[in-house]
């Protein structure tokens, strides 16, 4: 006679509770909120003079992702990194994008793939526990040069855009940081000629990579707009730290 | 008509040795050497060398495919006694050739996360799954389990072929003598939602060829299966709750004809049964495509 056996086995594997991993991902998103209303603080008047600070609070912030991603870590299995990939993978691109905004802001290069992991209190390579995915850490990326893109580009159009970036268009300008522009400009060109390396599929990354011309194509009307009016000569140099 | 062909092809490939663009050329020698161009060529790499295997996995899992479904349409042409034992041995000949393949799939997959690649091999392994416990139903009237699946999918090295053909790599294989792939407990699930859908088809078939036990025993097994898949209910994945709307209508196919069996086959000669059959599940068909 036919007889169908219980398929619930296998009681000896340790049950994962998904609804726990979602739980660790949820204070992720609310810790990502904080870094990134405190760096967004950058843009507002006279947020230029205080970066250092800033950055220095956005590093202690970053302890706590540390702390949480370590009990992230404690909910499942090493080895089934993939299997719940999906619960962090959006909240580890965000904190990927804040720590490339950090680093920028710091040091004006982009954060090595290493140092973002560092950072995180993650590992760089798979075989050494729970790792940067690397498709994770360009998109980051992608939605850091982006955001760069988004509000030195309002600087050009501050009258049609909204009204956060128009503030930021109109203090930077006010602050005489002429300068800056230009060295965007540099970095996000080098930048997409990175990207241009990469034989990307017709994936989400590919999709991301796509919108990056437009924010290479907004700095450059910055730069243009600052250099037919003769601004960048002017100040160049000195302008960033007045 | 070839000439032509061969043209085009010809012309193509000359297209590809052209350089890509100059722009493109003279933006890469400016920064070629800086230390985001250095990362960036290593992300090529990367992603290059994960791209490709994925490929790869998603081809096996093709012919995986492939060849279960072929192994399960013979399996369906077991009809009377003389033809089942050839039919089944040839049936092990088949699987044997799939699980040549899914032990490649293993090889590609030694020292990854299996989940990562997960969704390329997904599809191949549910419809292996649903050959080799459709084979199983057939021997033994039961279930297969996940785990008995599983051990079938532990490969050890065949010493002489591998060595003999591949020198350069023998010293590889030796480190690691066995390979092995879990099927997940998703994937071994939709492949048995799949395997009552075949069951129904047996089911109707064996009424055909006026066998009057199985329909019988099928349904008690459709029902059993049907159970289980409730008990697990929206707990489960999404994909394991969308296959048990299909289920319910396998189970109903087999029930009716059940039905119809118990209420006519007293009544009617064993070997008009088939007509009667056929006859009523045009009607049924007929009436579900009018409302």
């Amino acid at each position: 006679a036919g007889s169908a056996r219980c398929c619930a086995t296998s009681p000896h594997v340790p049950r994962i509770r998904p609804q726990e991993i979602r739980k660790v991902v949820q204070t992720l998103e609310q810790t990502a909120r904080e870094i990134l209303t405190l760096l967004q603080g950058v843009h507002q008047g006279a947020g230029f003079q205080d970066i250092p600070k800033k950055c220095q609070k956005a590093r202690e912030h970053f302890g706590a992702v540390k702390t949480q991603l370590a009990s992230l870590k404690t909910k499942f299995p090493a080895d089934q990194y993939y299997r719940f990939h999906e619960h962090w993978r959006f909240v580890l691109q965000r904190l990927v994008f804040l720590a490339a905004f950090v680093i920028y802001l710091e040091t004006e290069t982009l954060v090595t793939r290493e140092a973002v992991a560092e950072i995180l209190g993650i590992e760089a390579d798979r075989e050494k526990g729970f790792h940067l995915d690397i498709e994770d850490y360009l998109s980051g990326i992608l939605t850091f040069a982006s955001e760069l893109g988004r509000c030195y580009g309002s600087i050009a159009h501050f009258s049609c855009c909204r009204i956060i970036w128009s503030r930021l268009a109109v203090n930077s300008v006010t602050a005489g940081d002429y300068s800056r522009p230009l060295r965007i400009s540099t970095f996000i060109n080098e930048l997409d000629s990175g990207f241009r390396l990469l034989n990307l599929k017709n994936d989400s990354l590919r999709k991301r990579y796509d919108g990056l011309k437009y924010d290479v194509k907004k700095i450059e009307e910055v730069v243009y707009d600052l250099s037919i009016r003769g601004l960048n000569k002017e100040t160049s140099g000195a302008g960033g730290e007045k | 008509m070839s000439g032509k062909e061969g043209s085009g092809g010809f012309r193509k490939r000359k297209h590809d040795n052209f350089p890509h663009g100059q722009r493109r050329e003279d933006k890469e020698n400016v920064t070629s050497s800086s230390a985001l161009m250095i990362s960036f060529k290593s992300f090529q790499l990367e992603l290059d060398t994960r791209h490709d295997k994925y490929e790869r996995l998603v081809k096996l899992s093709r012919d995986i495919t492939i060849e279960s479904k072929r192994t399960i349409f013979l399996l369906h042409r077991i009809t009377s006694s003389p033809n089942r034992e050839e039919i089944l041995n040839e049936s092990e000949v088949k699987l044997d050739a799939v699980r040549q393949k899914i032990k490649q799939v293993a090889q590609e997959l030694t020292g990854e996360d299996m989940y990562q690649f997960h969704r390329a091999i997904s599809p191949g392994l549910q419809e292996y799954v649903e050959a080799v416990s459709f084979q199983y139903f057939i021997k033994t009237h039961s279930l297969i389990s996940a785990e008995e699946i599983n051990k079938q999918l532990v490969f050890t090295l065949e010493e002489k072929e591998e060595t003999t053909n591949t020198p350069s790599s023998s010293s590889h294989n030796k480190q690691q003598h066995t390979w092995s792939l879990k099927v997940t407990p998703v994937d071994y699930l939709l492949g048995v939602a799949d395997l009552t859908g075949e069951l129904m088809r047996l089911c109707i078939s064996s009424v055909g060829n006026g066998d009057i036990d199985t329909p019988f025993e099928l349904s008690q097994f459709l029902r059993q299966i049907y159970d289980g898949f409730t008990y697990i209910g929206n707990t489960g994945p999404y994909e394991v709750s969308k296959k048990l709307y299909t289920l319910k209508q396998s189970l109903a196919k087999v029930e009716n004809a059940c039905y119809t069996l118990k209420v006519r086959g007293s009544e009617i000669p064993k070997h008009m049964l088939a007509d009667v059959f056929s006859t009523k599940a045009d009607m049924m068909d007929r009436e579900e495509g009018l409302s």
